[in-house]
């Protein structure tokens, strides 16, 4: 099995786990740079998936599944957007090159995002598999994903005895999830879109690591693991919800503000907060997960709720804490019966 | 019924105040439009409880249990205000928030439902009390009041207090806060996919076919229904077998007497329409007021679409006759109403 994008968290966790299932002999990582997390003796091979080593390091292992988890929205230390860019979708071309011309091949599994499905206010409430967007995303990591996507379809075509299984995962989020939204769930106070709360889905790092071992291996009996799945998991947070929940302060901003201030944040080369990342923020997206389910097999462990609630423990208390709001109310309660304890002489109505 | 002694506290928490709460309002409304002004105000419940001796004509007699109300009240509103701080409320899918749309939301809408539209409601024993069902409503008043007045019609006056889930246009996700609220409210898109994703869980959906064609009409063609749009909803309901319920509702034509179009501040806005009533915009926001017009909901008869084979949705022939039946009903269903009102205000 041969496993790309192993220097990060969610690439090292998968080759760790997949290691220890009895139908894998051997797992090979490859990624530019080593990894600084151990592999859980996993051979690590140094290879640019951009560069056509690819292709002779995947003639020398042999390897019969390629899960591709090296398409990424934010770069991996000191790279710059460009570099992550040419890895989602010159780095693609070249694996699914590879695998084209290796007749060991079988099984191919790449990591795709709902951001494919764009965020715009004409869209459906849910997405579906087959649901078209209204509105193509127009850059950043939701373009890449759309080409990465349009490639895999075009290798499934041309190389129809390989099993080709694409993942959209809606946010990742967990303990230890580096996302853009992780990111932007991090910030002491959360800059939101004024008028509008959008619905968002998210879906949990270890779900995510179990969603792809189902579809690295051979199908459970009466499901299938070859197509396009929805990984999201069950229910809808509001924004709003969110920030609550974290306990992080909303500032509401006008819409135009927000696009200026994120293209200003851009070039500053602060964060990568991408005009697509804005229209999530504004337009929310909920996926149908059905297919996951049904076909796929799939339960995720984590409901999007509790999903947030885990990641919000591994991030401490923000400035007003719920429980500590909570607190204040269950005080103000208290103190209210306590005054009304005593015999009213005229009622209210 | 003990809390239908006492004219009871908005103890909106339970079900199964919830349910007391709506039969009192459905007493209340009976009573209204049946009984004289005099006798209202002492007999909350006539004639339920004729072995009642005390007469709860205010609460001066019974401290303790309006107290308790009170109580209740303050509790639950801080109960809900924690929930709401503290994030711990529940949406669905299409982020309708039932616990914001049940204590705040209809409060609000209520008494412009009650107070101002005096809204009458008639056959509302034609919506199912459970499964999908496709409410078809006409559509008009410059503004989509109708529509939300509809939704407060049905929470308030159905037995089984269902929820409608109403498809608005796509200009109403484009605003802010609009969408917001719409979202909250239970409103999704007009859209294939979402009206069969909620038809299939079995809610109750409404949708006005007419769209900004009956909303942005001018007041001279008042109650005329314009076309159905191109008859989507009735392949919709006809995918998903459930019935089709035609809706009449008069009052909502005359809010806002649309006597011009200001095209140009249209295209400008991106708005479908800029409309100019006799008082909007000359008096400014005093103009926006909507004139206080006596409302009629009535629901009319089912129509079953289960008896059709799967692949009617994709006739034509069949989807434009049932189409034309639903409008058919809703403009005989309105002349009728039109007939039998007696002003426009009373």
């Amino acid at each position: 099995m041969l496993v790309t994008g192993v220097a990060r968290q969610l690439g090292g966790r998968f080759v760790r786990r997949i290691q220890r299932d009895p139908q894998v002999d051997r797992v090979v990582g490859v990624d530019a740079v080593p990894p600084e997390h151990h592999l859980g003796g996993a051979d690590f091979i140094q290879a640019d998936i951009r560069q056509p080593t690819i292709a002779r390091v995947l003639a020398e292992t042999a390897a019969d599944t390629v899960v591709h988890l090296d398409v990424t929205g934010t770069a991996l230390g000191s790279g710059s957007r460009a570099t992550v860019k040419e890895t989602n979708v010159i780095g693609t071309m070249q694996l699914l090159g590879a695998c084209q011309k290796s007749p060991t091949v079988r099984r191919l599994v790449v990591k795709s995002s709902t951001n494919v499905y764009g965020s715009a206010s004409r869209d459906p409430a849910v997405f579906t598999e087959t649901t078209s967007p209204k509105s193509l995303p127009s850059g950043g990591f939701a373009k890449d994903t759309v080409e990465v996507e349009g490639y895999v379809r075009g290798f499934a075509r041309r190389r129809p005895d390989v099993a080709v299984c694409v993942l959209r995962f809606a946010n990742i989020l967990g303990p230890n999830a580096d996302t853009p939204l992780a990111a932007y769930f991090s910030l002491p106070v959360l800059p939101t879109v004024f008028g509008y709360d959008p619905r968002l889905q998210f879906v949990h790092e270890d779900d995510v690591i179990d969603v792809l071992r189902i579809a690295a291996h051979e199908p459970a009996r009466s499901t299938l693991n070859s197509g396009t799945f929805n990984i999201a998991g069950d229910g809808v947070l509001l924004l709003a919800q969110c920030s609550r929940r974290l306990g992080r302060p909303t500032v509401p901003l006008l819409l135009p503000a927000v696009t200026w201030t994120g293209s200003l944040v851009r070039t500053l080369g602060m964060t990568d907060f991408s005009p697509e990342q804005i229209r999530l923020l504004t337009h929310g997206r909920v996926v149908s997960t059905d297919q996951m389910r049904e076909t796929l097999g799939f339960q995720p462990k984590y409901t999007t709720a509790e999903t947030f609630a885990d990641f919000a423990r591994s991030r401490g208390p923000g400035l007003l804490p719920p429980e500590a709001l909570a607190g204040a109310i269950d005080r103000i309660a208290a103190l209210s019966l306590r005054g009304s304890g005593h015999p009213q002489t005229q009622s209210a109505d | 019924m003990a809390d239908a002694k006492v004219i009871p506290f908005d103890d909106d928490r339970s079900r199964g105040s919830a349910a007391a709460r709506s039969t009192r309002r459905r007493s209340a409304a009976s009573r209204r439009s049946g009984e004289p002004a005099a006798v209202r105000e002492v007999q909350p419940l006539p004639g339920r409880f004729p072995e009642q001796d005390e007469v709860p004509v205010t609460g001066e007699d019974q401290p303790p249990q309006p107290d308790h109300g009170l109580e209740q009240r303050v509790a639950s509103g801080l109960a809900f205000l924690r929930r709401r701080l503290t994030g711990d409320y529940e949406v669905d899918d299409f982020g309708y928030d039932e616990e914001l749309t049940d204590q705040v939301l209809m409060s609000v809408l209520r008494p412009v439902y009650e107070n101002y539209f005096r809204v009458d409601v008639k056959g509302i024993e034609n919506v199912p009390a459970e499964g999908g069902a496709l409410i078809v409503a006409n559509h008009s008043g410059t503004l989509p009041l109708d529509g939300l007045m509809m939704q407060v019609a049905v929470h308030d006056h159905h037995p089984a207090g269902r929820h409608l889930r109403l498809l608005a246009a796509d200009l109403v996700f484009v605003l802010p806060v609009v969408n917001e609220l719409a979202r909250k409210l239970g409103h999704t898109l007009a859209c294939a996919e979402d009206a069969e994703r909620l038809l299939a869980a079995g809610e109750l959906v409404g949708v006005m076919p007419e769209g900004f064609k009956g909303i942005g009409k001018p007041f001279s063609e008042r109650y005329k229904l314009q076309r159905f749009g191109r008859g989507g909803f009735v392949s919709t309901a006809l995918r998903k077998g459930v019935p089709i319920i035609p809706c009449s509702i008069v009052g909502a034509e005359e809010i806002y007497p649309m006597i011009g179009n200001a095209k140009t501040v249209a295209r400008l806005l991106g708005f479908p329409y800029f409309p100019l009533t006799p008082t909007f915009p000359w008096l400014g926001p005093l103009g926006a007021i909507p004139l206080p017009t006596k409302w009629t909901i009535q629901f009319g008869e089912p129509i079953p679409t289960d008896g059709y084979p799967p692949e009617a949705a994709d006739d034509p022939m069949l989807m434009f006759n049932l189409t034309d039946q639903v409008r058919e009903q809703i403009q005989h269903t309105l002349y009728k109403l039109l007939v039998q009102r007696r002003s426009v205000f009373f």
